[in-house]
């Protein structure tokens, strides 16, 4: 935003002897607009920014090396606490590599349940995402409508599962539970709301100036940069690369359904600038609606679990499977030795890909803009570390 | 593109440096031997036919048995829509391997990661420290005779301690 304009103007008029010097602060691992346990060393000449170099590891919980001791359906609901605000793409995740291992095939009926999980909980995140965003800014009202429909939707899914935030819902070949009764009924009669609710979200805060100033322009990261840096998900697409695993790479029922990926067009400022990661998020969650409009007129009757062993050995070799979580295209490396324990698993996230980045499109930007930067590439602190 | 076309035309430019290829697994492999991996990562990426774009996943194993670490590289090319999985089998007891982070930017972590966690070296990498784990741990969790420390800086890890 005319950040380079500002440094020289200041230049011009700063008086002899009255030279600045660039001052090292620290931001984190406690502070409350890191989303969790994230670190910066900030290097700062007055208010612009020269770098922010991310320092990580404060959530290492050593996930991939527990893998290897409490086998394939003991890892199960570890892979919750790999990404604790949209665990069921890590279950589903899990789930893939395994049965992509063994041969398994999921009743259809249980990829719809799959499907129809992972699609409220991808709302889920992006209303936390996007509504954690605006109250970082600074607007603090948005915050609370955003968390009042995800609260309806940590609901749905305790009913389906149990659990608010820690799902532990799938299992290798399907999920463990069916639908709950009047479940689809209930979920119809929210996704009602929430399309009101998410008009009067845009109503309330998207086109709202000051927001907008505060976004637009900030940080644009090219496509080019992006995919070089392998940024997935809503921040790729907000650079305008058009790729969504559930569409390109289509896995589970998503062929089966239709619905389109937004993709940022920088319609106010540039392209892949924050607005345009905001926007893309705020659109998603639209086509996950219809998505689950779907899901719901088309469910199959049917069991929800494949027979599964309760001694899983999946044969020797490795495997690569993709899911489109609400950060991003999650990538899973599974390797087994045909023993009952995963040999190695290694687990590619989004915001890792995410937190990579941001030394390298910090530099020059106003030390309060890093905040928007951070939420706006929506940073999961324990998708980092694992 | 296929594995089987690409390792041809990478056994082409590259002779002996492209080891075997193995297609009949689920996502079919080619080895590389680790002294060319970054030159392969370069021709892959440049070469407008394959177009690999982005490093989608770098992983590193232990096998201990076979005596080497085994980085696997994940290529994906969001130009022609296709994969190439690579491997490289490096010495166990001295893993060093040129780095590829001057092709993708993205390896710049995932080497951090693999050098924190399994105790590879990237020949090139500018900032080669660990990232995950505190600057001053012993040991790399990931390799498979690995043990645990009794304790860090004076603080039990070990579950027993806290039921005192």
């Amino acid at each position: 935003m005319g950040l380079a304009g500002f440094e020289v103007e200041v230049e011009r008029e700063g008086t002899q002897g009255l030279e600045t010097e660039e001052m090292t602060l620290n931001m984190g691992p406690q502070h409350p607009s890191t989303h969790g346990v994230l670190r910066f060393v900030v290097k700062a000449d007055g208010e612009v920014m020269r770098q922010a170099i991310p320092d990580i590891g404060y959530l290492h919980r050593s996930i991939e090396k527990i893998s290897e001791k409490v086998g394939y359906h003991g890892f199960m609901p570890y892979t919750d606490r790999v990404d604790y605000v949209a665990a069921m793409f890590c279950n589903q995740g899990w789930g893939m590599a395994c049965e992509k291992l063994a041969n398994i095939e999921v009743p259809k009926r249980g990829e719809y349940c799959r499907v129809i999980a992972s699609e409220l909980n991808r709302i889920a995140s992006h209303l936390l995402s996007v509504g954690t965003m605006i109250l970082d800014i600074g607007a603090t009202t948005p915050f609370f409508h955003a968390i009042r429909e995800r609260e309806k939707i940590n609901d749905l899914l305790e009913e389906l599962c149990g659990a608010r935030l820690t799902y532990n819902y799938m299992r290798i070949g399907g999920v463990a539970w069916d639908l709950p009764p009047g479940f689809v009924e209930r979920s119809i009669d929210f996704l009602d709301n929430f399309e009101l609710a998410a008009r009067e979200f845009e109503d309330l805060i998207t086109y709202n100036k000051i927001y907008v100033e505060r976004l637009i322009d900030v940080c644009p990261i090219s496509a080019e940069k992006a995919i070089n840096y392998n940024l997935t998900g809503p921040n790729l697409r907000a650079s305008g690369v058009s790729y969504d695993v559930r569409r390109d790479d289509p896995y589970s029922i998503y062929r089966e359904l239709d619905f389109q990926v937004p993709v940022g067009k920088g319609e106010l400022g540039t392209v892949g600038d924050c607005f345009d990661r905001y926007i893309v998020r705020i659109r998603e969650m639209n086509e996950s609606v219809k998505i689950l409009r779907q899901c719901f007129a088309q469910i199959p009757p049917g069991p929800v679990i494949a027979k599964v062993p309760r001694k899983f050995k999946p044969p020797a070799g490795d495997v690569f499977i993709r899911v489109e979580s609400a950060r991003g295209d999650m990538g899973w490396y599974v390797v087994s030795d045909g023993s009952e324990f995963p040999y190695r698993v290694k687990i590619r996230t989004g915001s890792f890909a995410a937190m990579s980045i941001i030394d390298a499109i910090s530099s020059g930007i106003m030390l309060a803009d890093l905040v928007a930067v951070i939420a706006s590439l929506d940073i999961v602190a324990p998708e980092v570390d694992r | 593109m296929e594995t089987a076309a690409i390792h041809q035309r990478l056994s082409q430019s590259f002779g002996s440096g492209i080891g075997e290829s193995r297609l009949e697994v689920k996502d079919p492999w080619i080895f590389v031997e680790p002294p060319l991996i970054a030159d392969v990562a370069r021709f892959v990426h440049d070469d407008p036919d394959l177009a690999f774009d982005s490093l989608s996943n770098l992983s590193a194993l232990d096998y201990k048995a076979e005596n080497h670490i085994q980085l696997v590289y994940h290529l994906f090319s969001y130009r022609h829509r296709h994969w190439l999985i690579l491997k490289v089998n490096a010495d166990r007891d001295n893993p060093v391997v040129p780095s590829v982070e001057s092709i993708w930017k993205a390896a710049n972590w995932h080497e951090r990661e693999a050098y924190d966690l399994l105790g590879v070296s990237f020949t090139g990498h500018p900032d080669l420290r660990r990232i995950l784990l505190p600057e001053d741990w012993i040991g790399h969790p990931l390799r498979k005779d690995y043990v645990e420390p009794v304790e860090y800086h004076g603080i039990s890890t070990r579950r027993e301690s806290l039921l005192r």
